[in-house]
C-alpha cells in the first residue's frame, strides 16, 4: 500500500479515537460472538435405522445412545470433549493426541463433529467387524493423510500418540527412541517389499499370517 | 475413572484395536465377563421418598457407600428396596452426583448437615464441582470460626498446671484473665500517662522568681520531677524484666517491637545516670531526653487502634513514599523556576534553590504563610501555578490512605480466603491423589490379577506347576472383588502396556529408578528381566535387531539392573515383571543366560514358556536366589 493510502488510513483511524474518546465510546465491546456457540443439536436417525445399518441389537444401541448422550447432551461431540473423554480413562498419560487421531478415524464425512450415527458406525466395525474390516479400519487410522499408504512418519506419529498415553512413569523408563525403534520393528514386518511404505494389502497380509494380531482381533468382541 | 464417561469404557476398548497391529507382544486376554447381567433399576428408598436408578450408575463409583456392597446392609427383603433413613433432600444432590459425576452444594442447605450426608455416603467433599465450592468453602469457613470464637471463650480457662512463667505471660498477653493482671495492666497504664504527662509539664514555665526569667517547672521543682521520673523508669524497668522473664521465646520477644519501644524509654533515664555532671555530653544528654517521648507509643500495648493505625501506616509505607518522591521532584522543578524568576527582583528572599524550597512546600501545601512572596511578574505566575497544582497534589494522599486502609481491611479478609485457597491446594493435590488412586490401583490389581491372567493364557497346551504357598496366597488375593468397570479399564491399560512394552508404575518408584539409574551400574543382568527389552519382536527379528543396535540393548539392562537391584532391598514391594516370552529351555542354566548368547535361543520352537517371577521382600537378594525362593512360580514346559 502506498505511503499516501497509509497515512490516510492512520489519520483516519486517530480520528476516530479522539471522537470516541470525546464521547465515551471508546471501550465499547465488540459485537458479541455469542453465536459462535450456537448450540449444534442433532438427533440421531431412528433405533430401526440404526438396526438396519449396524451390527447391534436395539438393546446395545439403547445402551450406547444414553451413554453418549450422557456426555453430550447435544448429540454431537467435537475434538475437545472427545479428548477429555478419551484422556480420562488413561490418568497417567496424555491421550490427546491418540485421541486426535481416533476422532480423524469415527468422523468420516470429516465435518469436524462425531455424532451418534459415526460413532455407532465405527463401534459397528470395531466389535462386530469382520478381521477384514477390522484391519482395514486399522489402517485407516494410521493412515493419516488418507492416501492409502503408510509412511514411516505417519507410522512414527501414531507411535509416540500411543507411548505418550503411558505418561512419564513407566517402567523401564521411556527414552527418545523407543517409539523410532518400535516403529523400525513394525515396518520390517510389515514393509513385504521395502519400499518405504505399508500398503493396505500388505498390511492385512502380514496380520494375518501374525497370530498374535490375529487372537488380539478377537479380543474385544463381547465388549458391549 | 471419572464416572460419567464409564458409558464410553466400550468406545475405549473398541478403539484399542489401532493399537493391535503394532503390538508385537500378544494381548492379554479380555476379563470374564461370566456374571453380566442385564442392567438393573435399583430403588432407594430414602425416608420414604422412592428413588430409581441404574445399578450401574451406582457402580461407578466404588468406594462410596451406595456404588460398594455396603448398601447390602440396607437391604430390604420384603419390598426388595434400599432403605435409607436419611435426609432425601440433601439425597437429591448425592444422587446427581453418581449421575452427572458432579457434585453440586445446594445453598439453602446446612453446611453441618450436608457434610453429614456427605460422611455417611462416603463422598469426599473435595468433588465438589468448581460452581458450588466457592460457596461451600466460605459457609465452611464461617462455621469454623464460629466454632473457634466458641472455643476461644473457653481457651482463657486456666488450664490445670501451667507453669508459673506460663501464667505470667498469659496474664501480660491477655489482662483480662486474672484480677491481678487487670491490676497491673491499669497501673502500667497509669504510670505511662504520669510520665508523659510529666515530661509535658516539665517545660511548662511555671511561676517566676521576681529576679529572673520565667523557668520552666522542670528546673524549678527539680527533685520532684527527678522523684517523679525515677518512680515511672523503676515500674518499667521491672515491668520489662517481668515480661523479658516470662516470654516463651526471650530472643523473639527482644526483637519485637514493643520491647525495642520499652528500652528505648527507660534507656536515657540510665544514661542519664550514668554521665551526669559532663558539661561536653550534656548536648547530647538533653537530645536524649526527647526519646522519652516515645513513652507514649506504649500505650499502643493498650489500645487496639493504635496498632491498627501503625499496622496501616507500615503497609502504606511504599506508597507513601512514592507520592514523597514524586513531590520532591515537584518541588524542586517549582523551586527551581521560583529562583531563576525570581533572580532579577532586588532583595528577593529567593536566595538559592534550597531557600526556594521552603517557598514551594509552603505554597503547594496551601498554607501560604507568606514571609517569601514573589514580586516579579513572571515569578507570581509561576506561584499561582504551583500553588494551583499543590492543590491537586495535596489531594493525592488522601485517596491513597483511605484506599490503602481499606485494602488492609480487605487484606485481613482475603487471608482467610488465601487460607482457603491453600486449601484449594491441598482439594486439588486430594483430587490428584484420587486420580493416582485409579492408577494406583490398576497397578495394584494388576499384581492380583496377573497370576490370574497367566493361568488364564496357559490354557493351551501347558502345564502348570505351581508351588503350593504362593497359590494359596494368591488365591486369596484373586478372591478380592473388582468391579467388572475396573477390571475392563485396567485390561484396557494392561493392553496399552502390552503394545508399548513398558510398564505403568507410580510415581515414586518411578523417581527412584531414575535417581538408581544414575547412580548403579550393576554389571550382571537378570536374565529374565533383561531379555525383556530384547523380546519386543519374534525371535527372529530380535536376533536381526541386536545386530543392528547392540549398544541401546547393552545400555537398557543398565537402566533396569539397578531397578531390581532396588527391588530386592525394599521393604513390602512387590513388582512382578510382565510375563515375556522365552525360548524353549527350563533349565537354571538357560534361564542364566547373558543376552549377548543369541545362540542358545531357539527361534524355531513355538513353544513358549512363561516366568513370573516376584520378588518379595528382603531375604531375596539376587535374581538368581528368585529361582529357588518358593515365591517363584515358574510354569514350565513339558
Amino acid at each position: 500500500m502506498s505511503c499516501r493510502k497509509r497515512c490516510k488510513r492512520e489519520i483516519f483511524k486517530f480520528a476516530q479515537y479522539l471522537y470516541r474518546l470525546v464521547t465515551g465510546t471508546l471501550n465499547t465491546d465488540s459485537v458479541e460472538d455469542e453465536l459462535e456457540l450456537s448450540t449444534v443439536r442433532h438427533r440421531p436417525e431412528g433405533l430401526e435405522q440404526l438396526e438396519a445399518q449396524t451390527r447391534f441389537s436395539r438393546k446395545e444401541l439403547q445402551i450406547l445412545y444414553r451413554g453418549f448422550k450422557n456426555e453430550c447432551p447435544s448429540g454431537v461431540v467435537n475434538e475437545d470433549t472427545f479428548k477429555d473423554i478419551y484422556a480420562q480413562f488413561f490418568p497417567q498419560g496424555d491421550a490427546s493426541t491418540y485421541a486426535h487421531f481416533l476422532f480423524n478415524a469415527f468422523d468420516t464425512d470429516h465435518n469436524g463433529s462425531v455424532s451418534f450415527e459415526d460413532f455407532v458406525m465405527g463401534l459397528s466395525i470395531l466389535l462386530r467387524g469382520s478381521i477384514q474390516e477390522k484391519l482395514n479400519w486399522a489402517f485407516n487410522l494410521y493412515d493419516i493423510n488418507k492416501d492409502g499408504y503408510i509412511t514411516k512418519e505417519e507410522m512414527l506419529d501414531i507411535m509416540k500418540a500411543i507411548y505418550d498415553m503411558m505418561g512419564k512413569c513407566t517402567y523401564p523408563a521411556l527414552r527418545e527412541e523407543t517409539p523410532r525403534q518400535h516403529v523400525e520393528i513394525f515396518f520390517q514386518k510389515m514393509d513385504k517389499n521395502k519400499d518405504g511404505v505399508v500398503t493396505i494389502d500388505e498390511f492385512i497380509d502380514c496380520c494375518q499370517n501374525d497370530e498374535n494380531i490375529m487372537r488380539s482381533m478377537h479380543l474385544f468382541e463381547n465388549v458391549l | 475413572m471419572a464416572a460419567g464417561v464409564a458409558a464410553w469404557l466400550p468406545f475405549a476398548r473398541a478403539a484399542a484395536i489401532g493399537w493391535m497391529p503394532v503390538a508385537n507382544l500378544p494381548m492379554p486376554v479380555a476379563p470374564a465377563e461370566k456374571n453380566r447381567r442385564q442392567d438393573e433399576l435399583i430403588i432407594l428408598n430414602v425416608s420414604g421418598r422412592r428413588f430409581e436408578t441404574w445399578k450401574n450408575t451406582l457402580d461407578r463409583y466404588p468406594d462410596t457407600l451406595l456404588g460398594s456392597s455396603e448398601k447390602e446392609f440396607f437391604y430390604n427383603e420384603e419390598t426388595k428396596e434400599y432403605f435409607f433413613d436419611r435426609d432425601p433432600d440433601v439425597f437429591r444432590s448425592v444422587l446427581n452426583f453418581y449421575r452427572t459425576g458432579k457434585l453440586h452444594y445446594p445453598r439453602y442447605e446446612c453446611i453441618c448437615s450436608y457434610d453429614e450426608e456427605l460422611a455417611f455416603f462416603g463422598i469426599i467433599s473435595e468433588i465438589i464441582g468448581d460452581c458450588c465450592y466457592e460457596e461451600y468453602k466460605d459457609r465452611k469457613r464461617e462455621n469454623a470460626e464460629r466454632l473457634m470464637d466458641d472455643q476461644e471463650d473457653k481457651k482463657d480457662a486456666k488450664l490445670p498446671n501451667m507453669t508459673f512463667r506460663e501464667t505470667m505471660w498469659r496474664a501480660f498477653e491477655n489482662p483480662h484473665t486474672s484480677t491481678m493482671a487487670l491490676v497491673f495492666y491499669y497501673v502500667t497504664g497509669f504510670f505511662i500517662a504520669i510520665s508523659v504527662i510529666t515530661n509535658v509539664v516539665e517545660t511548662v514555665p511555671c511561676g517566676t522568681v521576681p529576679n529572673q526569667k520565667e523557668v520552666p517547672c522542670g528546673e524549678r521543682y527539680t527533685v520532684a520531677f527527678f522523684c517523679m521520673d525515677t518512680a515511672c523508669v523503676m515500674i518499667f524497668t521491672v515491668e520489662y524484666l517481668m515480661r523479658l522473664f516470662a516470654a516463651p521465646s526471650r530472643y523473639r520477644f527482644m526483637r519485637s517491637v514493643m520491647s525495642i519501644i520499652d528500652v528505648v524509654a527507660i534507656l536515657p533515664y540510665y544514661i542519664g545516670l550514668v554521665m551526669t555532671d559532663n558539661e561536653d555530653v550534656s548536648g547530647a544528654f538533653v537530645t536524649l531526653r526527647v526519646f522519652r517521648v516515645f513513652r507514649i507509643f506504649k500505650f499502643s500495648r493498650h489500645s487496639q487502634g493504635l496498632r491498627i493505625l501503625g499496622y496501616t501506616l507500615k503497609s502504606c509505607a511504599s506508597e507513601l513514599g512514592f507520592l514523597l518522591f514524586s513531590l520532591t521532584m515537584a518541588i524542586i522543578i517549582f523551586a527551581t523556576v521560583m529562583f531563576y524568576a525570581e533572580k532579577g527582583s532586588s532583595s528577593s528572599k529567593f536566595t538559592s534553590i534550597p531557600a526556594s524550597f521552603w517557598y514551594t512546600i509552603v505554597t503547594m501545601t496551601t498554607l501560604g504563610y507568606g514571609d517569601m512572596v514573589p514580586k516579579t511578574i513572571a515569578g507570581k505566575i509561576f506561584g499561582s501555578i504551583c500553588s494551583l497544582s499543590g492543590v491537586l497534589v495535596i489531594a493525592l494522599p488522601v485517596p491513597v490512605i483511605v484506599s490503602n486502609f481499606s485494602r488492609i481491611y480487605h487484606q485481613n479478609q482475603r487471608q482467610d480466603k488465601r487460607r482457603a485457597q491453600k486449601v484449594q491446594k491441598a482439594r486439588l493435590a486430594r483430587i490428584r491423589i484420587a486420580k493416582t488412586g485409579t492408577s494406583n490401583a490398576f497397578l495394584h490389581s494388576k499384581r492380583n490379577g496377573l497370576f490370574n491372567e497367566a493361568l488364564e493364557f496357559t490354557q493351551l497346551p501347558y502345564k502348570m506347576n505351581l508351588s503350593e504357598q504362593s497359590s494359596t496366597e494368591e488365591e486369596q488375593l484373586l478372591t478380592k472383588s473388582t468391579s467388572l468397570l475396573e477390571s475392563q479399564h485396567h485390561h484396557l491399560l494392561h493392553c496399552l502396556e502390552k503394545t508399548t512394552n513398558h510398564e505403568f508404575v507410580d510415581e515414586q518408584y518411578y523417581q527412584q529408578s531414575y535417581l538408581e539409574a544414575g547412580l548403579q551400574n550393576y554389571p550382571s543382568r537378570s536374565p529374565s528381566l533383561s531379555s525383556q527389552d530384547g523380546m519386543t519382536g519374534t525371535c527372529c527379528s530380535r536376533r536381526s535387531k541386536k545386530h543392528h543396535t547392540p549398544l541401546q540393548n547393552t545400555s537398557a539392562p543398565a537402566l533396569m539392573q539397578p531397578l531390581t537391584h532396588k527391588h530386592t532391598h525394599q521393604q513390602g514391594l512387590q513388582e512382578l515383571s510382565t510375563i515375556h516370552i522365552r525360548p524353549l529351555s527350563t533349565s537354571r542354566s538357560s534361564l542364566n543366560m547373558r543376552v549377548d548368547e543369541p545362540a542358545s535361543l531357539n527361534c524355531q520352537s513355538n513353544q513358549i514358556t512363561t516366568a513370573i517371577i516376584s520378588i518379595p521382600t528382603p531375604p531375596v537378594t539376587t535374581p538368581d536366589g528368585d529361582l529357588t525362593h518358593q515365591n517363584v512360580v515358574k510354569v514350565s514346559t513339558l
